[in-house]
């Protein structure tokens, strides 16, 4: 997809690609052929440039054919380089400006709280990300309010556009940070399917939202991605391409949407 | 001429509006950001705690918890002071509300330099350039108590975000009544031949005065009271300016990017026209009374003649 578009965002997105297959196929009560069901749980992708991966798991649900997937970030498809709720199917919040998917979330979660909806929101946040001050204001509001209805993943692969977090602005220890603000925290290996369905289930009770803090791999699976900061915001050549697909597909296991622990 | 009823802030009206509006209609909700006690906001929150969310000091917060109300099907109306709700959230509402094209309502207080002593961090000169900017923003300034109870409850039923600029101060009504709605929001409110005067919120009734003013002098001026800047009523605008062939606006903000502009706008494409601009020249404000601030900045009825005596001057 990316390679296809000659553009986007590669490395965030395969640290998320566990989490998100998950999600889609797993854990999220949804309807590919009804995407505005009241009943459905939500998933926001609040580190919205990690688009390719978000996509694919829609594709793959039913939510559009699998070969527009290909045309991400192209003129006149419905995939836009960052999300967009009114064009393509299944996506629930526009996204990109990184910072803000939490506090929508946390609105969401309200509205859906006021009407009495049964669906959970799961909301997806870099750890880079988390360095927005507007995270923490949205975490603050998110407790205050008691939203049991909400819960932060954050991939957490210490990665971002200009080198590791921790050098760049430190942002840890994010489960230390997130308790302080009243959340429920859980940390898992964000690679492990077993400690991700397990968290994500378990983090739609309690007395208040939940945090997991998902350690993560950026670029994983693609041995020469993986911990690159810079296969942040860069598409693969053919010859890059080739390989990348090689060694990803060499770890999938056959069936759709069926994963298994790495 | 302006009605004879005391003076009112149209703030007053929003917080009474809203309240209306949160009886009538289940999934009306309502934000703050700790300015609900002066925003007028806090009334809705006192008959309807459920629906109403006070965030803190927060407010790019405030702005995306409003647009994931709106997202779940609520018609959201979020307040705070006009410098704070398009400047320090300016990306949320761009990213969040006007980009998704939600039904948020970003109902902004203290607009302008009449909110008088905090001073410059406090004056907003540049929201409605803002605001304008931003695609599917809808900008309303409305110019009394009863056109903007008429506005905040007509909001209910449009689609799509929107901007509404009340003020601090108590002004003069203009309306005797609340209107049914704003229509295209361009009100001719007295005809006239020799220039026309474009004006918004406050600025409507020190204009309706140097009408008055300019009629002593034998010339004829037609008031138009131009509540919605964005989209602008085109035709209103253009008739107007033809018939005149010149005009002066009139704003409680910058001339860079607010009423003059749209006007000017207007008259570029369609029917090119002197236009002076009276507003904050390019500059931030400072701490005083309403009354002193707006001599100083030249924004009163007397200034307004001497600009409108000006542009047919150099008309001649």
């Amino acid at each position: 997809m990316v390679a296809e578009a000659s553009s986007g965002h590669p490395g965030g997105s395969l640290s998320a690609t566990d989490i998100v297959t998950a999600l889609y196929f797993k854990v999220l009560k949804h309807r590919p052929d009804d995407p505005k069901w009241a009943g459905r749980d939500r998933f926001v992708l609040s580190k919205g440039h990690c688009a390719p991966v978000l996509y694919a798991a829609l594709a793959r649900s039913g939510y559009f054919p699998v070969d527009d997937l290909p045309n991400l970030r192209k003129i006149d498809c419905h995939l836009q380089g960052h999300p967009d709720m009114h064009k393509t199917p299944g996506v629930e919040i526009s996204s990109g400006s990184l910072g803000q998917g939490l506090s929508v979330s946390a609105g969401l979660s309200l509205g859906m709280r006021l009407d009495g909806l049964p669906g959970h929101v799961f909301t997806l946040l870099g750890d880079g990300e988390s360095q927005e001050g507007e995270v923490w204001e949205a975490a603050m509001a998110a407790a205050h309010y008691k939203l049991t209805n909400l819960t932060a993943i954050v991939d957490a692969n210490g990665l971002q556009i200009d080198g590791f977090t921790k050098d760049v602005m430190n942002v840890e220890p994010l489960p230390d940070k997130f308790a302080a603000f009243g959340w429920k925290t859980l940390a898992i290996d964000g690679h492990d399917f077993g400690q991700i369905i397990d968290a994500l289930e378990a983090s739609r009770s309690g007395d208040g939202p939940t945090a997991i803090i998902a350690r993560t791999v950026k670029g994983k699976g693609v041995s020469f991605m993986e911990n690159n900061a810079g296969w942040h915001g860069k598409a693969p050549s053919p010859e890059e391409t080739r390989q990348a697909l090689a060694e990803l597909q060499g770890e999938q296991v056959p069936g759709k949407g069926e994963p298994v622990g790495s | 001429m302006a009605v004879e009823l005391k003076p009112r802030a149209t703030r007053e009206a929003y917080g009474d509006a809203l309240l209306a509006l949160g009886e009538r209609h289940e999934n009306v909700v309502a934000l703050d950001a700790d300015l609900a006690g002066s925003t007028k906001s806090g009334k809705f929150g006192a008959a309807f705690p459920e629906r109403f969310f006070n965030v803190g000091i927060a407010e790019a917060n405030m702005m995306n918890i409003a647009a994931g109300l709106a997202i779940s099907g609520k018609i959201a109306y979020a307040s705070t002071f006009a410098v704070f709700a398009t400047g320090r959230a300016f990306d949320q509402v761009r990213q969040s509300i006007a980009q998704p094209r939600l039904p948020v309502r970003i109902c902004a207080s203290h607009g302008g330099l009449t909110v008088g002593e905090d001073g410059c961090t406090h004056q907003s000169v540049e929201d409605i350039g803002l605001m304008r900017l931003l695609p599917n923003m809808r900008v309303v300034v409305p110019a009394d108590y009863n056109q903007t109870y008429a506005a905040v409850l007509e909001s209910y039923e449009l689609p799509g975000p929107m901007y509404i600029r009340t003020g601090r101060p108590n002004v003069p009504f203009i309306y005797g009544e609340p209107p049914a709605g704003l229509g295209k929001g361009c009100d001719v409110l007295r005809e006239g031949t020799d220039i026309s005067l474009f004006a918004c919120g406050i600025m409507v009734s020190r204009t309706l005065e140097a009408a008055e003013e300019l009629k002593k002098r034998d010339i004829s001026a037609e008031v138009v009271n131009v509540s919605v800047l964005k989209p602008i009523d085109v035709d209103t605008v253009a008739a107007s300016l033809t018939k005149a062939g010149c005009a002066v606006t009139a704003e409680e903000h910058s001339v860079i990017g607010g009423l003059g502009d749209a006007v000017a706008g207007v008259a570029t494409e369609y029917c090119p026209a002197r236009i002076g601009r009276l507003g904050i020249k390019d500059t931030f404000g400072k701490s005083g009374q309403p009354d002193q601030l707006l001599e100083e900045f030249q924004l009163t009825a007397r200034d307004l003649v001497v600009l409108a005596e000006q542009v047919l001057k150099s008309r001649k």
